[in-house]
């Protein structure tokens, strides 16, 4: 109990490398064994990630869980894990879709089941690593680590032009990783090094950053940027994402979605904003770009989904819409844009992966994810719908669902800057209506327009067991998010205080409210 | 006294009721029998509604200027810290609570009250529709929506209820979802809303950084805990000097919630999705699109009126956007066939009518008229379901007449519900009506003229909706002429009573010129009274007795001419309304195809986007990946090309060349590899030759150096 205690994370980290380890030798001919094997380690994953929300308490704003051994002395880097609650919540959303992925695979994958399986639960590994890695050199390991499995999971489970998604994807990731490795390198030269011993170690590179140029800083925040800008994706590095998503398998757009495009939003949090330089100009010019960048994304994909005539497709550019949000609120720079911006990144990993698993469910039954294909759905598929339903809600950000929260969070971040971008950004939140309930109306209204489509049958209980923990927890986080904001404040406002000090110096300057008494209360 | 009791301590469960039987039929509805579903779903709806009377009776018991409740469940959205205008820090809180003042009371009544009646009503009409279950199950959860809207006691949570009142909308309208037409004008209504809502959440989000709060009051908090209210913040902001009366900031506010009103209450321009909604089913029109939801914008501004009355621009906008709308939606009434497109045009207009009361700052006016509009337009949508129950799921106008006997109460009803719209005294219509255009005629005139004709053209189309329907020979094809019946109990009890409503319902407002007192008003006048009274609110002149009278005579007799008009018309046929149309063709095409605003909108603003999405979709597919990511690719290949070309003939063709020359050079040299002993050994002796040829000349140090 007390090694789990002291290594959770690593136990977190290596427990579906476990099972990817233990499905190797598991004969090839034991037909359903390797699926079995693997929803057992899905859910395992998911249950050994569950003390880190009991045992975290959400008053830490430090990092937490830290296991920091060396590893490669002669260069400095260490074995150094740690989360904070940022990165917390992104480790039990990994954990929680992993599960569901799996889960999502079981009548899908008929083929090569054993290579499926061990490559979803090494995918697994790779992506909690890149969320619970403290030094760069390992950080970097998992990032690309995690490439692999991704590219095999497309390229041989994925539909027709999965060959050409896979490396499209793989050569994308992997441009903006080469470069972000040059920045890492810079990092790792240009920091003191004190007694002659270099390091990796994150935080302690990041803090001497601090004393960088202000130039330097500009280069590697746009080193950094490109890694992230394509996993996000931001407009215009997106267009990997509509090929990938449309041609891997179920669970891995469920995956693509949930999580790895979160480990782009988290790098902006965790490397970007401390690169920010200090000068106000060419901070704003930076910002600046990266918050015109935004709103693009968000209108342009929400308008370019809205004339898909592939449902995938239309999901993957949402995407692109919904992450514009994201990266809105990260660079509004201050506690709400940051908060909602976090709490999104888990919503987006709900609804989409959620809304991934419904084409998924509809894909299984006719082998198509052509909108013109179906029509009238309803009245087969009635349970089918509510659920649809629901989660097309909780997408385009109806209050009570947790969309909402975060996009008003975010919103209310952003327009705390500039009421432009906020206005933009509500934009977004019109055309999220439009894109999705057309959608929905093309499929599910209407009466039934092919015969293939008269007696489908409606969800089975596999099919709910993916759905309805993803539906209560979107109704969770919409009617009671205080619980997820608590476990984000204190990082979001540490790192607020660190690259956006003005925020709280502003209040700092000021005369006590004495003549607003009012709100000045309400300032406990 | 403050108020106290079970039910204000219990207003939470207001809304919960009908939630909870809506969760139980959308979970289990299926399984339950209609009886069931009935009992449970008008029972709650019952339930609220004795709540609702327990509670605002409780209120009631406190003094006039001490009547707010409120309670604070729980924190419900806490983002952190805020910065708001002026650099300060709040901690921003949503809570999840309600307030229970006067405003909300009439609300909560009229929700509930018109909403029970609705529900009973349904159990008939809807009695042999598939998805009974799911059709109660929706009503329901647009009672607890729409009674969250109300009793909400900030913005955010009102936002809540006002999200959901228009899902639920769109799900009720496209209620009928096999039908094309029914789920796209369930979807029209609901992203129409949402360019309202985009409006409303920036409103609120200005709001919240320029007041550093969105609940709307703090009275009826404990004062220890230092909550802090938007009433209180405007009042201490205006005395600190840091807002002022006609503010930039507050206009903006006000305009922005203003956007999200004209949506919810379909005003110009966001009004095209109510006629629309009609293809829902009648009790969802008589609930949703008349008597509760469409009013939600009136009760926002209202309940925001500290911020209207200190923007003077803003409410001048409500006014005239209120009027227009009000004579525009009238017009198109004029000429409909269908008799729920006729109430439909007619909600618009009298929601313009409620607007126009708030523009000149009679907010009480407003929200009287909200009222006793709820009671005369759900029974003249009732009717209306009745009639089209009777005639067989007809329609069109142009195919009834002659059912004044046939179905005698809901004709007798009907006539109440059209007598009330007009503003017939003493129908409750008269005595709203009366005060908004009297409120109107002080602000300005043309605002006031602009309503006295809609007005008379208001009083014109409801009677000729009336005589077409219920006077003269029956023109129903043979089979609807064999079916026509009175509809059951449970839908002509409902209609009774909302018949008495729309008498006496007006009654409760009896203005002082009549020997009243206005206790409707005096009522809401609490709640009304604004942030800050000095600061230039908008104040009214007590006009004369004389003045007042003259008025109502006028109102009448338009009211009266319209009338005798539509009798002209419609009973009499001394005129024929065909010549007249016939007379001016562009007019009524105009008129009957509604100006063509759909067309426009689909044109200019529809089509616009949809081509701008597959533009942008050729132009990601073409340019940014073609271009971009593929040109990457092609450029890369390019280069390769170019390396490898480089690799064979540059850095590969040196080292051939090296290997070449090598190989050249080795051609003399192995001339001499013969093999032979005697060619080597005279070879080493010519070498040896050589070698001392060469040296000779130091051969002698090199011996001194051996020795």
């Amino acid at each position: 109990m007390d090694f789990f205690a002291h290594h959770l994370l690593s136990v977190i980290l290596y427990t579906p490398l476990v099972g990817a380890l233990l499905l190797l030798f598991v004969p090839r001919e034991s037909e359903g064994a390797h699926r079995v094997v693997g929803n057992l380690f899905g859910v395992l994953g998911f249950l050994v990630s569950l003390p880190l929300l009991r045992w975290f308490k959400p008053g830490w704003s430090g990092f937490a869980f830290e296991e920091n051994t060396a590893w490669i002395p002669s260069i400095g880097a260490r074995y150094h894990l740690g989360v904070d609650g940022i990165s917390l919540l992104l480790v039990m959303l990994t954990t929680f879709l992993g599960m569901i992925a799996i889960l999502s695979s079981w009548s899908a994958i008929k083929q090569r089941q054993k290579e499926y399986y061990i490559l979803l639960l090494l995918l697994q590994t790779g992506m909690i690593g890149v969320f619970v890695s403290l030094d760069f050199f390992l950080f970097y390991v998992f990032w690309e680590v995690m490439l692999v499995p991704m590219y095999f999971l497309i390229g041989v489970w994925g539909s027709d032009r999965r060959l050409y998604a896979a490396i499209k994807f793989f050569l994308y990731t992997l441009a903006g990783s080469v470069v972000m490795l040059l920045a890492i390198l810079a990092l790792y030269f240009y920091a003191p090094a004190a007694d002659g011993t270099r390091t990796f170690d994150v935080p302690t590179l990041l803090a001497a950053a601090q004393t960088f140029s202000d130039p330097l800083k500009v280069w590697l925040f746009w080193g950094f940027f490109f890694a992230f800008a394509i996993k996000v994706p931001m407009f215009p590095f997106h267009t990997w994402l509509p090929d990938a998503h449309t041609e891997a398998p179920t669970a891995g757009s469920v995956i693509l979605a949930g999580v790895l495009l979160k480990m782009g939003t988290y790098g902006f949090i965790r490397f970007s904003l401390p690169l920010l330089p200090a000068d106000a100009a060419m901070r704003a010019k930076i910002i600046h770009i990266v918050i015109v960048l935004s709103l693009i994304g968000i209108i342009y994909g929400a308008i370019v989904s809205l004339m898909q005539k592939d449902m995938k497709r239309l999901i993957a550019y949402s995407s692109v819409s919904h992450l514009g949000f994201c990266t809105l609120g990260i660079f509004a720079l201050n506690p709400n844009g940051l908060a909602g911006s976090v709490l999104q990144q888990i919503n987006h990993g709900i609804s989409t992966g959620a809304l991934f698993l419904i084409v998924g469910v509809l894909y299984e039954r006719r082998h198509t994810r052509l909108i013109s294909e179906f029509g009238g759905l309803a009245t087969p598929m009635p349970n089918f719908a509510a659920i649809y339903l629901i989660i097309s809600l909780s997408s385009l950000g109806m209050p009570l669902l947790n969309g909402f929260i975060g996009e008003f969070t975010i919103l209310q971040g952003a327009f705390q800057v500039s009421k432009a971008w906020a206005a933009w950004g509500s934009l977004g939140v019109v055309l999220g209506a439009a894109y999705l309930l057309w959608l929905y109306q093309r499929v599910m209204f209407g009466p039934v327009t092919q015969f293939a489509n008269e007696e489908l049958p409606d969800l089975n209980l596999r099919e709910y067991a993916t759905l309805v923990p993803l539906v209560i927890l979107a109704f969770w986080i919409g009617i009671y998010p205080k619980p997820f904001f608590a476990y984000i404040e204190r990082p979001v406002q540490r790192i607020v205080e660190q690259v956006n000090p003005r925020f709280y110096q502003a209040e700092r300057t000021q005369a006590p409210t004495a003549e607003i008494p009012a709100v000045a209360a309400e300032t406990k | 006294m403050n108020p106290t009791g079970y039910f204000l301590d219990h207003l939470w469960l207001i809304p919960l009721f009908p939630l909870a039987t809506a969760a139980l039929m959308l979970f289990f509805g299926k399984r339950l029998p209609k009886i069931g579903v009935s009992v449970l779903c008008v029972g709650s709806v019952g339930l609220s509604f004795i709540y609702g009377v327990g509670a605002v009776s409780q209120l009631l018991a406190a003094d006039p200027e001490r009547r707010v409740a409120q309670q604070i469940l729980f924190e419900w959205l806490t983002p952190g810290a805020m910065q708001i205008s002026g650099g300060h820090l709040v901690r921003f809180v949503a809570d999840w609570g309600f307030l229970l003042d006067p405003l909300s009371a009439v609300m909560v009544l009229v929700v509930t009250g018109v909403g029970f009646l609705i529900h009973v009503y349904s159990v008939g009409y809807m009695g042999h529709e598939g998805g009974y279950y799911r059709f109660f199950g929706y009503m329901n959860l647009f009672m607890f929506a729409m009674l969250t809207l109300v009793l909400a006691n900030n913005l955010l949570l009102m936002f809540v209820g006002w999200e959901g009142v228009g899902l639920c909308s769109y799900l009720l309208i496209g209620f009928y979802f096999l039908k094309k037409s029914a789920s796209d004008a369930g979807k029209k209504a609901f992203i129409v809303n949402r360019i309202g809502d985009a409006g409303f959440l920036l409103g609120l989000l200005l709001t919240a950084v320029t007041l550093g709060t969105i609940r709307f009051t703090a009275a009826g908090l404990p004062e220890s805990a230092g909550y802090s209210g938007i009433l209180q913040s405007l009042e201490s902001a205006v005395h600190a000097g840091t807002l002022a009366y006609g503010a930039p900031v507050l206009t903006a506010i006000a305009l922005l919630l203003f956007v999200g009103a004209a949506g919810k209450s379909a005003q110009i321009p966001l009004y095209v999705w109510l006629p629309d909604a009609m293809e829902g089913p009648t009790p969802v029109s008589a609930l949703i699109h008349a008597a509760t939801m469409v009013t939600a914008g009136v009760y926002m501004v209202v309940r925001m009126s500290a911020v209207y009355q200190l923007a003077p621009f803003a409410l001048d906008v409500v006014a005239v956007i209120g009027a227009v709308t009000a004579v525009f939606a009238a017009s198109m009434a004029l000429v409909q066939n269908d008799i729920k497109k006729i109430l439909a045009y007619s909600t618009i207009s009298q929601l313009g009518y409620m607007f126009l009361a708030l523009g000149v700052g009679a907010f009480a006016a407003g929200i009287f008229h909200l009222m006793t509009h709820a009671f005369f337009k759900a029974l003249l949508f009732l009717g209306a379901g009745s009639v089209i129950h009777a005639m067989s799921g007809e329609q069109d106008l142009r195919k009834m007449g002659g059912l004044w006997n046939k179905i005698p109460t809901t004709a007798r009803t009907f006539l109440i519900a059209t007598l009330a719209i007009s503003g017939v005294f003493p129908f409750a219509g008269f005595f709203s009506k009366d005060e908004i255009l009297g409120r109107a005629i002080d602000r300005y005139f043309f605002l006031w003229l602009i309503g006295f004709i809609t007005a008379g053209m208001t009083a014109f189309y409801m009677f000729r909706l009336f005589f077409l329907a219920f006077s003269g020979y029956s023109r129903a094809d043979e089979h609807a002429e064999k079916h026509v019946h009175e509809s059951p109990p449970s839908m002509t009890v409902p209609l009774m009573i909302l018949a008495g409503l729309s008498i006496v319902g007006g009654w409760i407002g009896w203005p002082g010129s009549l020997g009243g007192e206005n206790r409707f008003e005096r009522f809401l006048e609490p709640v009304l009274a604004g942030a800050v009274t000095e600061t230039g609110a908008v104040k009214f002149a007590h006009h004369g007795l004389a003045k007042e009278y003259f008025l109502m005579v006028l109102s009448l007799a338009i009211a009266g001419a319209g009338i005798w008009l539509a009798y002209q018309f419609y009973r009499t046929k001394r005129i024929a309304p065909e010549l007249v149309a016939a007379k001016w063709p562009r007019v009524y095409d105009l008129l009957l195809y509604k100006y063509y605003v759909d067309e426009l909108y689909d044109k200019l603003v529809v089509n616009r986007v949809k081509d701008l999405g597959t533009w942008l979709g050729v132009f990601d597919a073409k340019v940014i990946d073609g271009l971009g990511v593929d040109g990457t690719g092609w450029l890369m290949r390019y280069a390769s090309k170019i390396s490898m070309w480089w690799d064979k003939w540059v850095i590969d063709g040196l080292l051939n060349l090296v290997a070449k020359l090598t190989q050249l050079f080795s051609y003399p040299v192995r001339l001499l590899q013969t093999g032979k002993f005697s060619n080597y050994a005279m070879l080493i002796l010519v070498g040896l030759a050589v070698l001392l040829a060469y040296y000779g000349r130091h051969m002698h140090t090199l011996l001194r150096a051996v020795h």
